[in-house]
């Protein structure tokens, strides 16, 4: 057994405690954007995962990423109900990983509600979610954090892939499942309180220092470095997405500095501890960028992408994917070289196979889920529901009162 | 006795208030209400899509004067709510056939 470092212990179980912070972040840069009837259904739909993706995580999740089956593609059921997890052999005990990755696990189900805000049927999203976690978080999780993908070569620090391109690939699969919003395109729905998403997004933004910084798994010089360049990222994500939206759109707007600070968030996500000097900088700018031009995929598809997870979670994270293919450098983390140094095209390849496949594998999947759960149970509130809102139609409840 | 009723901006409700005071008006009834007037709507923008909102938020005010006062309260709100620019609001009056004061059980222009 390797010794145990008390340092790297502290720094991992307060990097947990930053990712939970997380969930109850999002749930506020979501809720501030949707309409006010639809408040609590937002808040709900993000807290719960709180409460059913930790219980899966407890019973089986973890076990099914980090029980040591032998192979790169599922875990095995050692771990049930968290028994004997602090036999796994590290410098930081086996439950200081559970609580870590359990976040992780909470917030990637929740992401999804971005995309389905205001019609979601709460049951049928408790179902979704649980059945999700199961069959495309956990192997999703395995192959890139414990597994085939990582063993190929692809590298993601702190979800990349696993993470946004999984829950952007799913929102996009439950959008076009459950169809747009009432209205969609022809009346207004504008943000009912953007002060709320202001705040979300700093939960978020702070969280995300534990969510990158903390996925070395130590408190060394590359968590440091990760969490200089996740808050380098955010800060020109930022900058680049009001740049274009001041010259697109006429004004540089609060929801512009949210979303392009989000967006750059995302993108620094896998690589956060593999780049250094200009690199955080650069990958934070062009997702600011490219994320606010992706906007106009889902107008032209005709997607109703509430919240736009697409163009924030699925073209962040594949930004972010792909240009550490380029922005890789051993002198920040020994082993790999992107084209930028030296390292050749090998690296980007495998980021684009591991992207790739986790994008098709999610989308798979969750659309056949989605298609058996809105043919069995309904995905989807009826018309008179989505008329008086989430609040009232699925919670008994408003907001807001006087 | 006569309803006065104005539509007036929300920024001007102070000046035509401290106007009315002025000229010993004994009380006003206020509503934050939205609409549109030949001032239409504005645009807001989320994320790049453009929103029309076509209903602007404006004050309300109203106050039952006596008969003979309605020309001066008129006036003096007309005077206190303009800024010269569009979408300076409207006032109207209606005539009001009875008028109760609740505490004392007045009526007529004494309830005033």
């Amino acid at each position: 057994m390797i010794a145990l470092d008390s340092g790297h212990t502290a720094w991992v179980l307060m990097s947990a405690a930053l990712v939970l912070f997380m969930t109850p972040g999002l749930a506020f840069f979501y809720g501030g954007m949707v309409r006010s009837k639809n408040m609590l259904g937002m808040l709900m739909q993000n807290i719960f995962a709180m409460g059913l993706v930790s219980t899966i995580w407890a019973i089986v999740g973890f076990s099914l990423v980090f029980g040591d089956s032998g192979n790169g593609w599922i875990g095995n059921f050692d771990f049930l109900f968290l028994a004997d997890v602090n036999n796994l052999d590290g410098d930081i005990p086996g439950m200081a990983l559970v609580a870590f990755q359990m976040m992780f696990a909470v917030i990637t189900p929740a992401l999804i509600t971005g995309a389905t805000a205001d019609r979601l049927k709460f049951g049928s999203y408790a179902v979704l979610i649980g059945f999700w976690s199961l069959l495309v978080y956990i192997p999703a999780a395995k192959w890139v954090f414990n597994g085939w993908l990582l063993d190929m070569g692809a590298l993601d620090f702190a979800g990349g892939t696993a993470i946004h391109i999984n829950a952007g690939v799913a929102a996009l699969a439950v959008v076009i499942v459950i169809g747009n919003r009432k209205g969609h395109g022809t009346v207004a729905m504008p943000p009912h309180n953007l002060p709320l998403t202001m705040l979300g997004t700093g939960i978020l933004w702070f969280g995300w220092i534990g969510f990158n910084a903390g996925s070395g798994l130590a408190a060394d010089g590359v968590a440091a470095q990760a969490l200089v360049n996740t808050h380098l990222a955010a800060a020109t994500g930022m900058l680049g997405w009001l740049l274009v939206e001041k010259l697109k759109a006429g004004h540089a707007t609060t929801l512009g500095a949210a979303s392009g600070a989000v967006a750059g968030l995302v993108a620094i996500t896998p690589c956060a501890g593999f780049v250094g000097g200009p690199a955080p900088l650069i990958i934070g700018a062009a997702a600011g960028v490219l994320c606010f031009l992706a906007l106009g995929i889902k107008e032209k598809m005709n997607w109703d992408d509430s919240l736009d997870v697409i163009a924030v979670h699925l073209i962040g994270g594949i930004v972010g994917t792909l240009l550490l293919g380029f922005f890789a450098d051993t002198a920040i983390n020994g082993e790999f070289d992107g084209v930028f140094y030296g390292g050749g095209l090998e690296l980007l390849k495998d980021q684009f196979v591991a992207a790739i496949v986790v994008g098709v594998f999610s989308f798979v999947v969750t659309f056949a889920l989605a298609k058996i759960i809105d043919s069995t149970m309904g995905l989807r509130i009826d018309e008179e529901a989505e008329l008086r809102g989430l609040d009232q139609s699925q919670h008994a409840e408003s907001a807001y009162t006087s | 006795m006569k309803l006065i009723t104005a539509v007036i901006k929300p920024f001007k409700l102070d000046d035509v208030k401290d106007a009315l005071k002025a000229i010993d008006v004994t009380g006003i009834t206020v509503s934050e209400v939205r609409g549109f007037g030949r001032q239409g709507g504005h645009t807001e923008t989320y994320r790049g899509a453009e929103y029309k909102i076509d209903f602007v938020p404006k004050v309300s005010l109203a106050t039952v004067v006596d008969a003979s006062r309605v020309d001066d309260v008129v006036d003096t709100i007309a005077k206190s709510a303009a800024t010269g620019k569009i979408g300076d609001g409207k006032i109207w009056v209606t005539d009001v056939d009875r008028v109760v004061r609740i505490r004392t059980g007045e009526e007529g222009p004494e309830a005033i």
